[in-house]
């Protein structure tokens, strides 16, 4: 367990930086995530057919795919950005398809007469969804989303693996490859490392379930 | 439909509602056929007709809940808009009430009342909970304001919801069957409220079958069978001389249970 002793500050640092790329990485794929679903739930055929095919298009990628697509496409269009910016939009961009439809089934589960009541007292389509259809979707939302999002705290070890830097999976070929230590122990502290992170968004879940569940 | 223009001629009420050859299928299924209906103001129409003659169609079309294939529907002299806020701004003029109450489920009693008129009609918070209170001290059920939808008994649930439609002040109400989801000692609490508020003045658009109600507060009934207005005429003409053969036929149904 040398290497823990010795590296202890690359690790930490490795933590972190994983750990930013599965905040920005949830926070963003929330945000678009919940704007592609109240597309496919909108009125309007444009935005419903877009995000149909948002959903379509990505959902049925390979996450590795779209990272190299992204990493080889886009500073062909003038775009140059970090790895790490990089790796974090296409996290978002490949976790907010998922997001949508886990939303997207929340939101049939909310009586159709919850909207006719909003829409009959004068609400406006984004305010009988704002006000009325998403905080009653959001109750059984929170289990399938929250899979989603550890799905995708683990899925940022692909894009770490895809070069990301001093994330915590470059540290772990840093330190197997170019330091020689035996693999095993040190994915093994990587793989705790990234434990610390699933399980505490698993508990954070578990606390949000039940607050929704008090208030109503 | 000759009877309901001669009626509204002879009260010499002003029109508010107005349904002009209004037809709707749902897909191959005729629903509404050439529906002419004129509702003055103040007056209070109760509609009945056997299972699926279109009642509740009828009735969602008038807040445009339900699109109409053609004719004309108006309300205080506009025609209803297609869609957006100017729709919105429409609905906010007409109260309805559900047969399955539909309150929102994740907001208390109060918050139910004050919904509409605070996003919908710019209020204040403060001016839409004086209100609401009032409301819900009219319809009886003061004391529940801070409860949730789910701890409510239906028949309160619905003088709530009857509550929520009144806070807009709509110019006009309509009610699909508002009762028959209740149970039978929950039924007159409600239509005491709707009695008292068609007394008070409210224009009413009834979709029941309960008699009692239409013979104590309407000023017409229509009788609807497969799409169609077959008879429009006061409650006590209607209920001892229909004048149609199917108005008769679905009296004799309904009176003998
Ligand atoms: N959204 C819909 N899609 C397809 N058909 C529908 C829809 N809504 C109603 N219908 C059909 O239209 C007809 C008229 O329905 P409507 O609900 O207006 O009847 P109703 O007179 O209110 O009946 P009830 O007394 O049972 O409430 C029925 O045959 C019904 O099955
Ligand atoms: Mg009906």
């Amino acid at each position: 367990m040398e290497f823990l002793t010795e590296h202890f500050d690359d690790f930490v640092n490795g933590f972190f930086r994983s750990l930013s790329i599965a905040l920005w990485g949830a926070v963003g794929s929330l945000l678009l995530g919940t704007l592609l679903a109240v597309f496919r739930v909108s009125p309007i055929p444009v935005l419903q057919g877009f995000g149909a095919a948002y959903v379509t298009l990505v959902r049925n990628t390979p996450l590795t795919v779209l990272l190299f697509g992204m990493a080889f496409g886009v500073p062909g269009l003038g775009i140059n950005a970090s790895f790490y910016l990089f790796g974090v939009v296409t996290l978002i961009l490949y976790t907010a398809a998922f997001v949508c439809e886990a939303i997207r089934s929340g939101i049939a589960t909310v009586p159709i007469g919850q909207a006719e009541a909003a829409r009959a007292i004068g609400l406006t389509f984004g305010q009988s969804l704002g006000l009325v259809i998403l905080p009653q979707a959001m109750r059984s939302v929170v289990p399938p989303v929250g899979s989603v999002i550890i799905a995708m705290i683990k899925n940022s070890a692909v894009v770490g693996a895809a070069g990301v830097g001093s994330d915590l999976f470059s540290v772990y070929k840093r330190m197997t490859s170019a330091l020689g230590y035996a693999p095993l122990p040190v994915l093994t502290a990587v793989a705790v490392a990234f434990l610390i992170m699933t399980l505490s968004t698993g508990a954070l879940l578990a606390l949000a379930e039940r607050r929704m569940a008090v208030a109503r | 439909m000759t009877g309901s223009e001669s009626n509204v001629a002879s009260t010499g009420r002003r029109p508010l509602v107005e349904l002009r050859d209004v037809d709707k299928h749902f897909g191959a299924l005729h629903v509404l056929r050439s529906v002419d209906l004129t509702v003055g103001e103040g007056e209070v129409v109760v509609v009945i007709g056997p299972s699926g003659s279109g009642k509740s169609t009828l009735c969602r079309t008038i807040n445009r809940l339900e699109t109409i294939d053609s004719g004309r529907i108006t309300l205080d002299g506009r025609e209803l808009p297609a869609e957006g806020k100017e729709l919105a701004k429409l609905r906010a003029d007409v109260g309805m009430v559900f047969q399955s109450f539909n309150l929102f489920a994740h907001k208390t009693v109060r918050d139910n009342v004050t919904l509409g008129p605070v996003k919908a009609r710019g209020k204040s918070a403060a001016e839409a909970r004086k209100k609401a209170d009032e409301l819900l001290e009219r319809v009886g059920v003061a004391n529940q304001a801070d409860k949730y939808p789910a701890q409510l008994s239906g028949g309160q649930q619905q003088r709530v919801a009857i509550a929520r439609a009144l806070a807009m002040e709509p110019k006009v109400m309509l009610f699909d069957e508002p009762t028959s989801a209740l149970d039978p000692e929950m039924i007159n609490e409600v239509l005491d409220v709707m009695i008292s508020l068609a007394k008070s003045g409210m224009t009413m658009i009834v979709v029941t079958h309960e008699m009692g109600f239409a013979r104590r507060a309407a000023d017409r009934v229509v009788f609807m069978a497969d799409g169609q207005i077959l008879e429009d005429a006061e409650p006590e003409q209607f209920f001892t001389a229909p004048r149609h053969e199917r108005s008769k036929d679905f009296l004799s149904k309904i009176l003998t249970h």
